[in-house]
């Protein structure tokens, strides 16, 4: 909690701008990692065979074509898939899944790609259903959220959600949804972000507002992974790129030798 | 004023009823047909009990409720494995053998042929032998509930039912283990039941298997649908309105038969018209 107030205080950002921290000169140990991964659906393989690590404190991100495999390996690493075969290295440990119930112990946060929210359930509960107690028998005593009433309204205020903080999250507009899975990643104290697609269908202005986010995060020392198709929010938000292609890793490496590799530019950018 | 007073008590055990399903059907989403299953099986503890065993009402309250959570526990870990239809179908088939041991064990339960002779609750030396006392200690109970249903609906523990109601695999993504808490809230809910069966078994002062066959699953099921998932004021006013509702056909001045056929027709009309025009029920917060 003493976090807190630290990681959700950052100076807004300009339009376009990157995030004003300087770009790594070398990248650090990996916070996260796969070996020999495999992932099959109905006999097709989503990941193959993929060996890749996510260098600590970095914004990563993660592009590749449709069926490339990225939100596959999200979903493995944060507990929503248990791959066939390889390993998976989470801050040294060693295993060969993670339980999505676990990600809290990891301090583990992600979006999804469709916008999963409780539908039926309020901006603020949805807020707190990540911080919230969850020992079971804690859980029933507690029923006072002033312990993260600093927090909530905080990411209540950087989401522009105040106006919406009582309706259910099924009557919020598409970028209100959005803003709501973000600030819902917000609200956890994690080390490690996972962001897919949190740009897609957005408004130039809340593209800002979430990259502002992002940034805030990355101040904080944070490890963000984003897939994302715009490589222009890519080039701006990301100091370390990994391309998968058919489930194998392309390529990776700084965002300027990536997007200049041949093999990337044939197969993903169309060059 | 005693034909109310009846009324009120058998409204006060069927709130407590609705109470207990609501919290499982409508802060867990866990169509459960078993509650009837729970409330014969608190009847019973509190009929065999007071006739063969000699204890007292309170103390077979708490017989009761350790006996449903012991058989919730076990059968818990089981429909804990299910989730939606499959949810119902199963607790549905609970139901059903419950039915089966209360008719066919007769050296305990006597059978078809029912028990007959429960006592009244005593506290002291006092008994509460008249309706209003009776109706008085229902209320308390009814209201007991009531602020339960209230506080775990406002915990923690109620916030991740609610969440894992709609997508439980999101919820464990948040570090719950939703197993645990599809158990306890069954636990909770088939104990709670018990304490109606209870005071149903002392109000009526005999009891037989018919009155816990997996129908009263359904018209406890309609009572939430009515009144509001989900909601502790639509258990209370699905248990008022369904409750009330043979009192009003007796009134019309219709013959028995045909008020028993219509009546069945009635909540059945019931749950089909909140079910396509108002999900959520007349208080509800969830439709599911």
């Amino acid at each position: 909690m003493k976090k807190v107030k630290d990681i959700l205080n950052f100076n807004k950002l300009q339009s376009g701008m990157t995030c004003d921290i300087t770009p790594p000169t070398s990248y650090g140990l990996d916070i996260i990692s796969v070996k020999h991964l495999t992932k099959q659906f109905m006999g097709i393989k989503a990941i193959d065979d993929l060996t890749v690590g996510i260098p600590q404190a970095m914004t990563v991100g993660l592009i590749g074509g449709n069926g490339s495999g990225k939100t596959t390996l999200v979903n493995i690493l944060t507990g929503m898939l248990r791959p066939e075969a390889g390993e998976i290295t989470v801050r040294d440990k060693k295993r060969t899944h993670i339980k999505s119930a676990e990600l809290r112990k990891y301090r583990i946060a992600r979006t999804f790609q469709d916008g999963r929210l409780i539908e039926q359930m309020s901006v603020e509960d949805n807020l707190l259903l990540p911080v919230t107690e969850n020992d079971l028998i804690d859980s029933i005593k507690e029923v006072s959220i002033s312990d993260y009433k600093d927090r909530l309204e905080k990411v209540l205020e950087m989401t522009s959600l105040i106006p919406h903080r009582k309706k259910n999250a099924e009557e919020l507009s598409y970028g209100l949804r959005k803003l709501l899975e973000v600030g819902r990643v917000l609200m956890q104290d994690a080390d490690i972000y996972f962001f897919d697609e949190p740009f897609s269908g957005l408004f130039p202005e809340i593209v800002e507002q979430v990259c502002e986010i992002i940034c805030g995060l990355q101040r904080q020392g944070k490890t963000i992974v984003i897939i994302e198709h715009n490589m222009s929010l890519i080039r701006r938000l990301c100091d370390y790129i990994i391309v998968l292609n058919h489930g194998k890793l392309l390529a990776e490496g700084k965002p300027e030798d990536v997007l200049q590799n041949k093999a990337v530019q044939e197969s993903y950018l169309g060059m | 004023m005693e034909y109310l007073i009846n009324l009120a008590i058998l409204f006060g055990i069927y709130s407590m009823l609705a109470l207990s399903l609501n919290m499982l059907i409508g802060m867990g989403g866990l169509v459960s047909l078993a509650q009837a299953a729970f409330y014969g099986i608190g009847a019973y503890a509190t009929a065999i009990g007071m006739t063969s065993l000699g204890f007292g009402f309170f103390t077979t309250i708490i017989l009761g409720i350790i006996i449903n959570a012991v058989i919730a526990f076990v059968v818990g870990k089981i429909l804990a494995r299910f989730q939606g239809d499959y949810y119902a179908i199963v607790s549905a088939g609970l139901s059903i053998i419950v039915f089966s041991i209360l008719q066919n064990w007769k050296s305990v339960t006597h059978g078809p042929l029912g028990i007959f002779g429960i006592g009244k609750p005593e506290i002291g030396s006092y008994a509460f032998y008249s309706n209003t006392a009776f109706l008085g200690l229902v209320a308390v109970f009814t209201v007991a509930l009531y602020v339960l249903y209230q506080w775990i609906n406002k915990s923690s523990f109620g916030r991740v039912l609610k969440a894992l109601r709609e997508d439980e695999k999101l919820t464990q993504s948040m570090g719950y283990k939703t197993k645990h808490y599809k158990s306890v809230i069954f636990v909770l809910s088939a104990a709670l039941s018990g304490i109606a069966g209870a005071f149903f078994a002392s109000y009526i002062a005999f009891i037989d298997p018919s009155s816990f066959q997996l129908k009263e699953g359904i018209f406890l099921f309609t009572i939430i649908i009515v009144g509001g998932l989900s909601s502790a004021l639509g258990s209370i006013v699905g248990a008022l309105i369904l409750i009330s509702l043979p009192e009003v056909l007796r009134f019309i001045g219709l013959p028995y038969e045909t008020a028993a056929q219509l009546q069945q027709m009635i909540y059945g009309a019931m749950l089909l018209l909140m079910m396509i025009f108002k999900p959520q029920g007349l208080f509800g917060k969830y439709r599911m």
